[in-house]
């Protein structure tokens, strides 16, 4: 195994990572403000062939991640008014969400499927790129590669070191006590929602338009359910969730890197790596109850009552 | 001046109505969607919802197309009356008919009346093999299984493309993804003659029939509705909650699977990569929209096996996506959750004096 081998399985563990990263980066705002959004595939799904509509037609891709992005608001807002206006039950209500996303992805993108762009380029940043070893790794990727390492650190910065991060954080344990000191819950979830549908849009948009240029049905294949097994893997801490991004991209690969080696097993058992070790991932950091619990925002998932 | 007040207590009327509320709304929708397509309305309707069972062929389809659903869903409201969110019964269906193929394929070459028995059982025990390990995953791991369920359908996905693929292949299929035809004696006998509708149908309706007793006349019914409900109260009456998990997760499995084994000793005759077209996901919404009932979700049932229909109806008629059925089922779910709220507020005229008064006494009343 020489030096190139691995360089290249690191590049593409980077770039499979990436719709992960930035799809678990969005659930786990949302996600600290007490809202469990398990419509997060859906949400991609639309994002994904929203994104590929609008740049084909408009030849510009700019254009595409911005209605990938919108797309995915849109459908989290639908979320929002269920789920938090009308209080109904967060895990349907983001169950619905991916059913809906999955038949609405296929409908519009009907007559899209098959079709092809030229997606994302590769963009090398000058004289970064030239560092040995870490330049061609880091440092020669698409531009939406360089936007998730920059909205990583953003929402590690605005988790620890804003105001903004700070009330989103307590909203997430007690959303009582907020609104007794005066915190507008209802407001800042919504906002919560919004910002995970726009990061599961520009997932789904990163697939349809870098990762592989093209759409197809049900694209996303299950990437936005481990995205919250991720969030669960790096216990709502955005610090981690760069690694297990990375990790899990490794896992969807492995199936590249094994036929590359020339052993062969078929793809099929191969390609359901990712899947088995997201169950892996989850025995390993759920058979402790009391660190979940420790960890986990502690009105997740909970219907919060408007006092009247 | 219109405004929301919650109500003292649940409405039991807006539980019955809120999914018939959310399939007009559907409806509508479908109407302002057939427009938006540049297609009659009515037109699009009738063809989506009145011409697929506008002959006896088309009922007898209908029944062919519940079936499963039906089975799934029976087995996911048990598991939803317990709070267990199980949404794996499309993996346990492939599973169920991975496991009842491989059963069927031992029989390509002996008759033996024990053959269809032993296949069917193979495919139920596929099945609950599939469910029990998202429940051990959660009575041992305290896995979240939401996630191990999904994650487990993909892989029983993968695990039955390998089969079709590999070891399952017709050796004599040209090289397709496919197993051989399955012989008559693990074939489903079919109730009417002219039509695909099997005894498999017969079984969806007996687990009707035998879920309704569980949940209303049993014990172990009760306390899986007790756990559901408020899981304390069952730790405290010394309710075993594992063995519920288990049993329910099991319960679920079986079912589907038996869906599974039935889709291809039925209707598809082999196995086939496309075994089921989404039915295990199809039946969370069914089991949701009958409000968790077995008879609820047997009309529910009819409804999402038409909903299947009517998609391959218009894709013939109107020429348009298949698709259409997806979307169908999400916004069906979608309605029906926003309707819910009804059961817990309600929308009244009055004016501001009213409000503050009623909110007064509503607040008494939480």
């Amino acid at each position: 195994m020489d030096m190139d081998f691995v360089i290249n399985v690191l590049y593409a563990m980077i770039r499979t990572g990436t719709p992960l990263l930035i799809v678990a980066l969005g659930e786990l705002i949302c996600e600290r403000s007490g809202v469990l959004n398990l419509g997060q595939e859906g949400m991609m799904l639309v994002g994904a062939v929203c994104g590929f509509m609008v740049a084909l037609t408009t030849g510009s891709l700019v254009l595409g991640v911005l209605a990938a992005m919108l797309a995915g608001c849109l459908m989290s807002l639908l979320f929002a008014v269920v789920a938090l206006g009308l209080s109904a039950t967060q895990v349907a209500t983001g169950l619905a969400l991916t059913i809906l996303g999955a038949g609405l992805s296929a409908f519009v993108g009907e007559s899209f499927v098959g079709q092809t762009l030229q997606g994302f380029k590769a963009l090398p940043v000058p004289f970064l790129s030239d560092i040995p070893l870490l330049g061609p790794l880091l440092f020669n990727h698409d531009v939406l590669v360089y936007l998730s390492f920059g909205l990583f650190a953003g929402v590690i910065w605005f988790l620890r070191s804003t105001r903004a991060g700070l009330i989103l954080k307590a909203i997430g344990e007690t959303p009582e006590s907020a609104t007794a000191v005066g915190l507008p819950v209802m407001r800042v979830r919504y906002l919560a929602v919004l910002f995970g549908g726009a990061m599961a849009g520009l997932a789904g948009g990163y697939l349809s338009l870098a990762y592989t240029p093209l759409w197809a049905e049900g694209m996303t294949a299950g990437r936005g359910w481990i995205a919250l097994a991720l969030v669960v893997f790096a216990s709502w801490r955005a610090e981690r969730v760069m690694f297990g991004a990375y990790l899990f991209g490794l896992a969807s690969i492995l199936h590249l890197i094994v036929q590359g080696m020339g052993v062969s097993i078929s793809s099929n058992l191969l390609a359901m790596l990712p899947y088995v070790v997201t169950i892996l991932v989850l025995v390993l950091l759920s058979s402790n109850s009391a660190r979940v619990r420790l960890y986990a925002p502690m009105s997740l998932g909970k219907p919060f009552h408007r006092t009247q | 001046m219109l405004r929301i007040e919650k109500r003292p207590v649940e409405s039991r009327l807006m539980g019955y109505l809120s999914p018939v509320l959310a399939a007009v709304l559907t409806l509508v929708s479908g109407a302002l969607l057939f427009l938006l397509l540049g297609q009659s309305p009515a037109e699009g309707l009738h063809a989506f919802f009145i011409m697929p069972v506008s002959d006896l062929y088309g009922l007898s389809e209908l029944g062919v197309k519940a079936a499963p659903i039906l089975l799934c869903a029976m087995g996911l409201a048990v598991c939803y009356r317990a709070k267990v969110w199980n949404i794996g019964a499309e993996g346990q269906l492939l599973f169920g008919a991975l496991i009842g193929s491989w059963a069927a394929l031992q029989f390509l070459h002996t008759e033996s009346a024990w053959a269809l028995p032993l296949v069917l059982l193979a495919g139920a025990l596929g099945g609950m093999f599939w469910g029990l390990i998202p429940a051990l995953l959660r009575t041992h791991f305290n896995t979240n299984e939401i996630l191990t369920t999904i994650m487990l359908n993909y892989i029983a996905l993968n695990v039955l493309l390998y089969g079709v693929h590999g070891p399952l292949k017709d050796p004599e299929g040209y090289n397709f993804p496919e197993s051989a035809l399955f012989s008559d004696s693990t074939l489903l006998p079919t109730l009417l003659e002219g039509t695909r509708v099997h005894i498999g149908v017969l079984f969806a309706l007996l687990a009707v029939a035998v879920v309704w007793v569980l949940l209303s006349r049993t014990f172990i019914g009760f306390q899986i509705r007790v756990l559901g409900l408020d899981a304390r109260a069952a730790h405290y009456a010394g309710y075993h909650e594992k063995r519920l998990v288990i049993f329910v997760l099991l319960l679920c499995g079986g079912l589907a699977g038996l869906a599974g084994v039935l889709e291809v000793t039925g209707p598809i005759g082999q196995l086939v990569p496309q075994v089921s077209p989404g039915y295990g996901y199809a039946a969370i919404i069914v089991a949701f929209l009958g409000r968790l009932h077995p008879l609820g979700i047997l009309l529910a049932s009819l409804l999402m096996a038409l909903v299947y229909m009517g998609g391959e109806m218009v894709q013939i008629e109107l020429g348009l996506p298949q698709a259409l059925t997806g979307l169908f089922q999400g916004m069906l779910l979608l309605y029906l959750l926003a309707c819910d709220f009804l059961i817990h507020y309600r929308v009244r005229w009055g004016d501001r004096a009213a409000v503050t008064k009623s909110a007064a006494t509503a607040s008494q009343g939480a």
